[in-house]
């Protein structure tokens, strides 16, 4: 068999599937989901890229408010998580319990970190005086906006729409973490996901990814440009 | 299912991918000193480069029947659709 083809049969296990689409109820369903949310998610870029791009003035360069290095950082840990879910999929599949369990353990510990460190970033950038609302007074920031650093016009759009966009991707993966951790302590650790069953570790590793993809983009469009 | 070996998609070589894509868009975003459209395009490919990795390997896409893939592709338009008319409504 081709390569190709032996992963297109390991995609389409033989549970009762939806006819048309050959995929499980369960697989089906999150991608409905999923589909919804790809437009929830262009709702806040295409409200952001509005904003930034009809702002009246010039918008805050990258860096000189955000912490980029540590969420640099955060970004390659929610992609190792990201690998761990796939490998713990890939473990199931050829029947593997035991790697399952290290694989999905890792996931949800890579996922716990990445709410840990943006809730110390909200934290460090509140004490710095970076609020939704824009810049507190008297604040480090508003310093920087004083000197002419940062720009006035625009520091409340920045920061409204800032912790919209980060703060819904984190809720989204704090309900990831949620369901990873209901799913390894009621299934994985009990031994009922099989090589012939593993629908849920399917469905949730499904939209882990997609809550990874959406942060690649988050990334590169509030972090780097 | 069959018992026969299956081969997966060679996942830490994606890994890999993104890493080091990951270090290009620091490095292009702070670093290289290029014209502010031309990083904007390249960071932009970057990640949109990523994103399909994600999708096509560790979401499955690549290996799915259209029928499935459709549903994840249809919204795509729309959310171009739906950037675009918000970005022209600044030149109404």
């Amino acid at each position: 068999m081709t390569h190709a083809t032996t992963t297109a049969s390991l995609m389409r296990p033989p549970f009762p599937a939806e006819r048309g689409v050959d995929a499980h109820n369960l697989k089906l369903g999150m991608w409905v989901f999923l589909a919804s949310e790809v437009m929830f998610f262009t709702a806040l870029i295409g409200s952001y890229v509005i904003l930034r791009f009809g702002a009246p003035g010039e918008w805050a360069r990258p860096g000189t408010v955000l912490n980029v290095p540590v969420t640099a950082f955060n970004t390659f840990l929610l992609i190792c998580s990201s690998v761990s879910m796939v490998k713990a999929f890939a473990a199931i599949a050829d029947g593997n319990q035991k790697m399952l369990k290290v694989w999905l353990l890792l996931t949800i510990i890579g996922g716990a970190m990445f709410v840990g460190i943006q809730a110390y970033e909200y934290t460090h950038l509140v004490e710095r005086g970076f609020l939704p609302s824009g810049v507190r007074d008297g604040s480090e920031l508003a310093a920087l906006v004083a000197n002419g650093t940062l720009p006035q016009a625009t520091m409340g759009l920045y920061g409204s729409t800032f912790y919209i966009m980060t703060g819904f991707h984190g809720f989204h993966v704090t309900c990831g973490v949620i369901a990873m951790t209901y799913l390894y302590f009621t299934k994985a650790l009990r031994g009922k996901y099989t090589q012939q069953d593993y629908r849920g570790i399917e469905t949730v590793g499904l939209y882990w990814h997609f809550v990874d993809l959406v942060w690649i983009i988050l990334f590169t469009i509030v972090y780097l440009i | 299912m069959d018992t026969v070996q299956h081969k997966h998609p060679p996942y830490l070589l994606i890994w890999l991918y993104l890493a080091l894509m990951t270090a290009a868009e620091l490095a292009l975003a702070f670093e290289l000193p290029i014209a502010r459209n031309l990083k904007l395009v390249l960071l932009l490919g970057l990640a949109v480069w990523k994103a399909l990795l994600v999708a096509m390997f560790f979401m499955h896409l690549k290996f799915e029947r259209w029928n499935l893939r459709i549903l994840f592709i249809i919204p795509l338009p729309l959310a171009a659709l739906f950037i675009f008319a918000a970005i022209s409504q600044k030149f109404w």
